[in-house]
């Protein structure tokens, strides 16, 4: 890329081409995965369901996203006669663009970032947040209780989960002291005895961080089993119900890059970034590592996908604010113990740090889930408004 | 920086205006994100990165959708349906200005007003948390709970049971 911006004059000419090289990049990259993704879920859904999934178009089925596109585009573009016009336009662009700004922060290889900011863990859920808005507009917009109420859903369902994802992702910037996103890949940096990467995963406050992270952030993306926003067998697609063609399209692209955006922060923020898992297998470029990690986040979501089912609105509600939040300030108290036990001298102090930070992990996840008690059948669900 | 000021500052005074002037309040709200917008931007354009992100998430993210929901609850709430200006123009008018004419002359009669920009400005956010959590962290601690009271009375006034029946 140097090579390249070294073609231009220096000066602000420079600084446009080399910025519009790496928006360029991003949203190449990204929107190609995107359009690979696709093919990979309604494969791996299709294998799941024991189907063939797509095999018409193109060898195995390859060529599917294009003819998706196709149809897309050469759509019908309808807006509801009662519809916010604006609005509703407006709507599928503030859902993608914010989602590819949120790229710029991350470091997808090694000296890959577009933008090494000092406050990048703040401006990539900043940017997160701003989607909120885009749903509502999008259910606001078309006139449509339907939408209404999806959209409604779903603003309450990224409230509830955006603290936990957040609270989940602060814990590492205490343990780096930084919350730009480049100096946390350089924090695991090293190898245990050598061998073994030092990424945050392989520590007990990493490990439950992580965990809890990968929740969140499932809820966060409006995946199944937290998809109630669109939830096709209640009320038809929620917030999307009135878009057609490309709009709806859009929508789609916005929520996979969105998914995909949160997987890379969950890689940086636990899994090393573009880093090697073991020293012998450093040789790998490191953005082959990044999208090598992207790709089995994939894997891990359609599998998710097709697996599990759909969750209700109230017992989404209690899972976030009686179990999620209540472990991630848990979490911080154990990466207190972690910090300060770093100090211990005696043998076998590697053992016993374990042992504790992991116990009371542990202790708190099996205490509120007795709390909770999630093998009784819940009981009936009471309508305090609608009766 | 030469067009980007006026340009930002152009964006954010109609979007300001547009919320105040605009009769459908949910639009007025999403104006309001385009104001809070620019003035994020124009954070940024200052060096101050973390208080223009920041404003990014705490306005856009968490007081807009505030304001969203209060519009969706309270609709049937019955609004007065004249005009909700203050009667005698003078006086709103002249209310506001005395308002904004004080707070503005008492911030240029401050010192710190006239502090010069120091050199290249880096977002100190390292030296913005040990402000906070050092010098101010009583005040922190106090806004932290009165927040927490807040949401404690929204809670308790919002799950006002219905009388059990039968019991």
């Amino acid at each position: 890329m140097h090579w390249f911006v070294g073609l231009f004059p220096e000066g602000p000419i420079q600084t446009g081409v080399s910025m519009v090289v790496a928006a360029a990049a991003i949203v190449g990259a990204f929107a190609g995965l995107f359009a690979v993704t696709t093919w990979i879920e309604r494969k791996g859904l299709g294998r799941l369901q024991n189907r063939m999934g797509p095999n018409r178009v193109g060898p195995w089925g390859w060529l599917q996203p294009m003819a998706d596109g196709i149809k897309a585009l050469t759509k019908e573009d309808i807006i509801p006669a009662q519809a916010d016009k604006l609005v509703h336009t407006l709507a599928p662009i503030v859902a993608v663009a914010p989602v590819i700004m949120a790229y710029a922060v991350l470091p997808v290889g090694r000296n890959m970032v577009a933008l090494d900011m000092e406050a990048g863990l703040v401006f990539f859920f900043a940017m997160g947040g701003i989607k909120e808005i885009a749903v509502f507009m999008a259910g606001w917009g078309s006139r449509n209780k339907y939408a209404l109420l999806g959209s409604m859903r779903g603003i309450a369902q990224m409230i509830s989960y955006e603290i936990p994802l957040v609270v989940s992702a602060l814990v590492v910037a205490m343990a780096v002291g930084s919350l730009s996103l480049v100096d946390i890949v350089n924090a695991q940096a090293g190898y245990y005895g050598g061998i073994l990467a030092k990424w945050h995963v392989f520590t007990p406050w990493g490990l439950g961080g992580f965990l809890l992270f990968l929740v969140a952030a499932t809820a966060e993306s409006n995946r199944t089993p937290f998809d109630l926003p669109e939830g096709e067998s209640e009320i038809i697609a929620g917030h999307m119900l009135e878009y057609t063609g490309f709009k709806y399209a859009l929508f789609f692209l916005g929520e996979y890059m969105g998914l995909f955006a949160v997987s890379g922060l969950a890689i940086t923020l636990y899994l090393g970034g573009w880093r090697a898992p073991f020293s012998f297998l450093a040789w790998i470029p490191s953005w082959l590592w990044f999208f090598g990690k992207l790709f089995c986040f994939i894997a891990l979501f359609v599998w998710l996908r097709g697996t599990l089912p759909r969750m209700r609105a109230d017992q989404l509600m209690e899972f976030a604010w009686k179990f999620m939040v209540p472990m991630v300030v848990v979490n911080i108290v154990v990466l207190a113990m972690w910090h300060y036990s770093a100090a211990w001298r005696f043998p076998t102090a590697g053992l016993w740090r374990w042992v504790l930070c992991g116990g009371v992990l542990l202790a708190a996840y099996l205490g509120l889930s007795k709390l909770w008690r999630p093998w009784e059948p819940p009981s009936r669900r009471v309508y305090r408004y609608a009766e | 920086m030469g067009l980007t000021f006026p340009l930002i500052a152009t964006v954010t005074w109609g979007a300001a205006l547009a919320a105040m002037t605009l009769r459908r309040p949910v639009h007025s709200a999403l104006a309001l994100v385009v104001a809070f917008l620019g003035l994020a931007v124009t954070y940024l354009t200052l060096d101050a990165q973390f208080l223009g992100v920041v404003q990014v998430l705490v306005y856009v993210g968490a007081v807009i959708i505030l304001i969203v929901f209060v519009i969706q609850l309270t609709r049937n709430v019955g609004l007065p349906s004249e005009s909700l200006a203050v009667r005698p123009a003078v006086v709103g008018v002249g209310t506001a200005a005395l308002v904004t004419g004080g707070l503005i002359s008492c911030l240029v009669a401050s010192p710190r007003f006239h502090i010069e920009r120091s050199g290249e400005g880096t977002a100190p956010v390292k030296e913005l948390g040990e402000a906070l959590m050092a010098n101010y962290v009583v005040a922190l601690e106090g806004i932290g709970l009165l927040l927490t009271v807040a949401l404690i009375g929204g809670v308790l006034i919002a799950t006002r049971r219905p009388a059990k029946k039968g019991s």
